[in-house]
């Protein structure tokens, strides 16, 4: 993702919505012509039960710099109960995600009805605004280098321990 | 090594406007994978999609992306055209590139780099996509029908003219529910026997509706298409093959004092009994907890007098399974009882209405049965209490229902006109007297439903008083109301004979039982809930099962007719053909990795998790693992997220796909 840079620093944003609400909202705001930055990049799931808290993981070591998950209001769920299930779950994985050190500032949870392509626009763009504001997130990209790690022993300390063994 | 070809529509301008559709083209064109990539004015057009499969065929691509529309509108165009050119529809996907970019977006730059980061993501996705074949589940052509009422009884005989076979289960000893209750019908006053029982006859009558009564549902096991019902056929004591219907039995019963329920216990039967004159079957049955016989173990009288020897004491209770393909439910409503508190009910009461202590303090139900040609009076208005005409009477509106404070806050819809008629049936039959109504509002939409209203007031002289009733109590032989009316800023005390109580319309005893057998779902007040308010009004969440009538929330005689009507077309679409064809989007269970501990099987809503055991050669058991029915699965993947060793997989959404979207960014 190469943005322009015209705002000097262009955040990476990930939304996973599920498809009954947020999807068809997002679509909402399309068909109406509402405007707003050009930073997310939508995944479809059939619902927010769906989404595995290891997909937020993942999307912030692949750069991104602020995720949001979005799907049915509670009560309307296509699937009758898979947004509580999501709520509970996001519920208890945003501890863990304190705990480890990331601003639960660039994780947004909301409900967007099919309905509501104002409130997309609206989540969405203070979402932007806000993380554009924090700056890049580098945790996990330093993360995600310590996981490439070329193989070679190059600092002192590990060439003492290899030569030890 | 796969061959992707992408296709990228430019909408008209909608989405070449703003973005750059040829660059787009060319930029997927290098990524890995990608065979063909190409940019076509309107790709959901016949030359498009002539196009498309054009290209499939001559390109020898495997995998497609679309990029276009939404999904939600051409996903099924485009998955259509390439099963045509040969290949499976699930290896086509679509990226939005119009809603979701140029719609949104004005600067062409930022547009046209946010398409080509979709259209990667789609092309990574696409690569993951598995063959998925078609579900088709075999589906049993009966139906199952629960609630032999008005609702019942028009779903069972519409699906019976169809030409299938409809099991018709009802609790009581016969069908006919509340409607068969009913003195006359609003807005036409037409008898409601007289519309009503030729109805029965024909249910009992016809060859493809087999009448389990006395009965009801003990287990309700499988889904959609193919489901087991257990029904438990309660015993009747009398055989119903012998029994002619003569009704000699009941003429020498001793126990003649026993409250009749069907008559709101104001009227009187035997202990063996059929409840009304009309009943269908026309087979009496034995109240075993009022019966001499079975109390004391002397009588007998009833079997002595049977001529065909159909009396029989020692019958059983029965359990009948049977095999349907799909279920209507038609429980219909109970009356809000104002005297009970139910335990853990919302419901708190009417204490100062006195509702069964005064006894001329009665309900609407009774007071159709005092009205009704059949019922214990012979159609007369008269008092429980001593048997006198009421030469005032005060009828009160929203007793229960729109009273939040009480425990309900819905309107009970049937109240207003069922008021209005009882205002006028009362001018019929006692012509010096005077009818009082005390209402909120008054509700009347339908058809020909405020003239009908209008006329008690012009034509019929029964007076309403716009306010509510604070107390009620017995004084000398009279009921005192003391009640405001608020259009005239008055207290108001009439002094009454008699005082009916238009109670609210509440869902069956025992419906949330019924619905944790169906695995339906029910609102706070046990009325079933349908799958969408407006667009699926008679469906169930739970595919295979259809509501009908008052069980899913208070409805009048027309609209429990045309819901019925309508849920027997949703069965008969389902019984249309031998298989029912369903989207592949279902979980699926890797049983290698699963180890047993059903996290899956609690948070699936549909209960479409199922155990499995799995045996070695010997068949000694090796494991239990989850396995999903695929006719049930509705495919939101909460299983999968749930499992903790990621054994359960949802196709077209698994963790492959979407970590390769991911990755793609």
């Amino acid at each position: 993702m190469n943005q322009t840079t015209q705002h000097g620093f262009e955040p990476k944003i990930i939304a996973f919505v599920c498809t009954w609400c947020t999807y068809a909202g997002a679509d909402l705001a399309g068909t109406s012509r509402m405007q707003y930055p050009a930073n997310v990049r939508v995944l479809k799931f059939p619902c927010t039960g769906r989404i595995d808290p290891v997909f937020i993981l993942k999307a912030f070591q692949q750069g991104a710099d602020g995720v949001l998950v979005s799907g049915c209001h509670p009560g309307d769920c296509h699937y009758i109960a898979g947004n509580f299930h999501a709520r509970r779950r996001f519920a208890a994985f945003r501890k863990l995600l304190e705990f480890i050190g990331v601003d639960l500032s660039r994780l947004q949870f909301s409900w967007v009805s099919a309905a509501e392509g104002g409130k997309w626009v609206e989540v969405v763009t203070d979402l932007t605004e806000k993380v554009r504001a924090m700056g890049p997130m580098v945790e996990f990209k330093e993360l995600a280098l310590e996981e490439q790690w070329s193989g070679v022993i190059d600092t002192p300390e590990l060439k003492e321990a290899y030569n030890a063994i | 090594m796969s061959r992707i070809g992408v296709f990228i529509c430019h909408c008209g301008e909608n989405i070449s406007r703003t973005v750059d559709v040829e660059r787009v083209a060319s930029e997927i064109g290098k990524h890995p994978g990608v065979a063909f990539s190409t940019d076509y004015k309107y790709m959901c057009s016949d030359p498009g999609q002539t196009l498309l499969k054009k290209a499939i065929q001559e390109q020898k691509l495997t995998h497609i992306v679309v990029a276009a529309c939404s999904p939600r509108m051409h996903e099924k165009t485009f998955r259509k055209a390439v099963e045509a050119a040969g290949l499976n529809p699930f290896l086509c996907e679509m990226a939005n590139i119009r809603e979701h970019c140029s719609w949104v977006h004005e600067n062409r730059e930022e547009a046209t780099l946010k398409a080509i980061d979709i259209v990667g993501m789609m092309v990574e996705r696409v690569k993951k996509n598995r063959i998925l074949p078609t579900i088709t589940v075999p589906v049993t052509k009966r139906s199952l029908v629960i609630g032999g009422g008005i609702a019942g009884i028009q779903a069972a005989l519409d699906i019976a003219d169809c030409g299938h076979e409809v099991i018709l289960v009802e609790r009581e000893p016969s069908i006919g529910g509340h409607m068969a209750q009913l003195s006359e019908t609003f807005p036409t006053l037409d008898c409601s026997q007289c519309i009503m029982t030729p109805k029965m006859v024909d249910v009992a009558n016809h060859p493809k509706i087999k009448l389990y009564t006395y009965s009801e549902i003990e287990l309700v096991e499988g889904y959609i298409g193919n489901f087991q019902v257990t029904i438990k056929k309660k015993a009747r004591s009398v055989d119903e093959d012998k029994c002619t219907g003569c009704g000699v039995c009941m003429t020498k019963c001793p126990q003649k004092k026993i409250p009749n329920k069907f008559d709101q216990n104001i009227g009187m039967r035997t202990a063996i009994y059929v409840p009304f004159p009309q009943a269908v079957p026309n087979t009496p049955v034995i109240d075993r907890e009022n019966c001499t016989w079975f109390k004391t173990g002397k009588c007998g009288i009833c079997q002595k007098v049977c001529g065909p020897g159909a009396v029989d004491f020692e019958q059983q209770d029965r359990l009948i399974v049977e095999a349907v393909g799909a279920i209507v439910v038609a429980t219909g409503f109970d009356l809000y009882s104002i005297a009970e508190k139910p335990k853990g009910s919302p419901i708190k009461g009417y204490g100062e209405f006195g509702h069964g202590k005064i006894p001329d303090v009665i309900d609407g139900m009774t007071f159709e049965r005092l009205a009704s040609a059949s019922g214990p009076t012979g159609g007369r208005i008269l008092r429980p209490s001593d048997g006198k005409e009421p030469k005032q009477i005060v009828f009160i509106q929203c007793i229960g229902s729109r009273a939040r404070e009480k425990g309900i806050s819905y309107c009970s819809k049937v109240c207003c006109m069922y008021t209005a008629k009882h205002t006028m049936l009362y001018h019929h039959k006692v012509h010096d007297g005077q009818a009082y109504v005390f209402f909120m509002d008054a509700r009347t939409p339908g058809k020909s439903y405020d003239e009908f209203w209008r006329r008690s007031i012009e034509e019929e002289e029964a007076v309403y008083i716009r306010g509510m009733v604070s107390r009620l109590y017995q004084k000398g032989d009279k009921i005192v109301v003391m009640g405001s009316d608020i259009a005239v800023g008055v207290q108001v005390e009439i002094e009454a004979d008699m005082v009916v109580l238009a109670t609210a319309v509440m869902p069956q005893k025992g419906a949330d039982t019924l619905a944790q057998k169906l695995g339906i779902s029910y609102d706070k007040y046990h009325f079933y809930s349908e799958a969408h308010a407006k667009l699926r009004p008679v469906e169930c969440a739970t595919a295979g099962i259809y509501l009908a009538g008052a069980c899913q929330g208070p409805k009048d005689i027309p609209e429990t007719v045309s819901q019925a009507s309508a849920a027997a077309a949703k069965v008969m679409t389902l019984f249309s053909k031998d298989k029912l064809e369903r989207e592949p989007i279902v979980a699926r269970v890797r049983e290698i990795g699963c180890v047993g501990c059903f996290a899956c099987k609690k948070v699936c809503a549909y209960g479409a998790i199922e155990e499995k055991e799995i045996r070695d050669r010997q068949g000694n058991l090796i494991k239990v693992v989850a396995y999903v029915n695929p006719g049930v699965c509705a495919g939101c993947g909460t299983c999968q997220a749930t499992c903790p060793s990621k054994s359960v997989e949802l196709d077209g959404y698994t963790d492959e796909q979407i970590v390769a979207m991911i990755e793609a960014l």
